[in-house]
């Protein structure tokens, strides 16, 4: 079946990394774990399956819409942003293009150091 | 009308089907529109996409719970969707490997940068406490940013609606920034982009090169995985 493994797969590693960040205590997000875990998988098989390789990259094409069913609960906090949306909107522009630019400049300065 | 209407979101098994079709429908239709006036940053998909379905919620009287009831589906494909991200990191671990110090470097600067930059603004800007909190984590991506709001006393799905906003922003400034700075790596392109922005971030560099996305990807887990394990820490230590 086209498509099912890689399914298969990435719910496994999903649930996996549920798993052991709950039986190891650990505060770090499931899926962040499992992505660790597909990862040293990958490593240890040495290659990625071509299914694997198309349904990754058809997800990933689409992630923003994955955000949209949680970003539309902005709708239930229609007073607070009435009452603060402004400010939150120039805080979140500000340090988004502060992030941006101080991240990018460090490690293209960090690597134009290392060629030297 | 309006009976057949409250009919569908009574019961789940219409619910589940009407939530998911509006959902996927106004992103499709947001798609379209994105392509056909030529990309602009402000007309991205997922913001267009939010203003039709909210729009529909508000005047056909829809609670946001039994919206999200249908579309839970959708939420929670982004774990298995983060999962994913370990393909194109495998791709391109022999470039990670090469760039030694200046990853972890860039990255601890980046994430830091992130919460403190919002947490002084927000201050100063005179946030009330549960506004501040939400959006302390607001770089990383939805579900480590719900967590992260509701541990420090912030409103999960106000931190949601932030992070999507923040995505929004990392995309339209990343090309303007980038030119200004002359910065044309990709994979440093890519990185900040993971680190500021997220899944918005790494989805707009896949559109640079897979590479861009690769270190997308990697900025994106990695500031997810910092923030997710420092910041309630953090936040308890200096007693916010």
């Amino acid at each position: 079946m086209e498509g099912l493994h890689a399914l298969l797969t990435l719910l496994g590693f999903t649930l996996a990394g549920e798993v052991l960040a709950h039986v190891a205590g650990l505060p770090v997000p499931g899926p962040v774990i499992g992505m660790a875990l597909l990862l040293a998988a990958l490593v240890i098989r040495r290659g990625v399956s071509a299914e694997l390789e198309r349904v990754s990259a058809l997800i990933q094409r689409h992630l923003s819409l994955l955000f949209i069913p949680a970003g539309v609960g902005l709708m239930t906090h229609a007073a607070a942003l009435r009452a603060e949306g402004g400010p939150l909107l120039l805080a979140l522009a500000a340090s988004t293009l502060l992030t941006l630019s101080v991240t990018a400049w460090t490690l293209a300065w960090m690597l134009r150091n290392k060629q030297r | 009308m309006n009976t057949l209407w409250a009919w569908l979101w009574a019961d789940q098994a219409t619910a589940i089907p009407s939530a998911l079709l509006l959902t996927l429908g106004s992103y499709a239709l947001a798609l379209r529109l994105y392509h056909l006036t030529g990309r602009p940053a402000l007309l991205h998909p997922a913001i267009s996409a939010m203003a039709v379905i909210m729009t529909v919620l508000i005047v056909g009287h829809v609670d946001y719970a039994r919206y999200f009831d249908g579309a839970a589906f959708i939420h929670f494909l982004l774990g298995p969707a983060t999962v994913s991200l370990a393909v194109p990191l495998y791709r391109n671990l022999g470039h990670i490997r090469r760039m030694g110090w200046a990853l972890p470097a860039a990255l601890i600067l980046g994430a830091t940068l992130a919460v403190a930059s919002a947490w002084t603004l927000g201050t100063w800007l005179g946030l009330s406490p549960v506004s501040l909190h939400s959006l302390l984590p607001k770089s990383v991506t939805t579900p480590i940013a719900m967590g992260v709001a509701a541990s420090l006393g912030g409103s999960p799905s106000l931190a949601a609606g932030l992070v999507l906003v923040t995505g929004v922003l990392g995309c339209l400034f990343a090309p303007l920034t980038y030119r200004l700075m002359k910065i044309r790596d990709p994979a440093v392109q890519g990185f900040a982009l993971g680190v500021a922005a997220h899944g918005f971030g790494t989805a707009k560099a896949f559109e640079i090169s897979p590479l861009a996305g690769a270190f997308a990807s990697l900025g994106l887990g990695l500031t997810g995985l910092l923030t997710a394990m420092a910041l309630p820490w953090l936040a308890r230590w200096i007693g916010l």
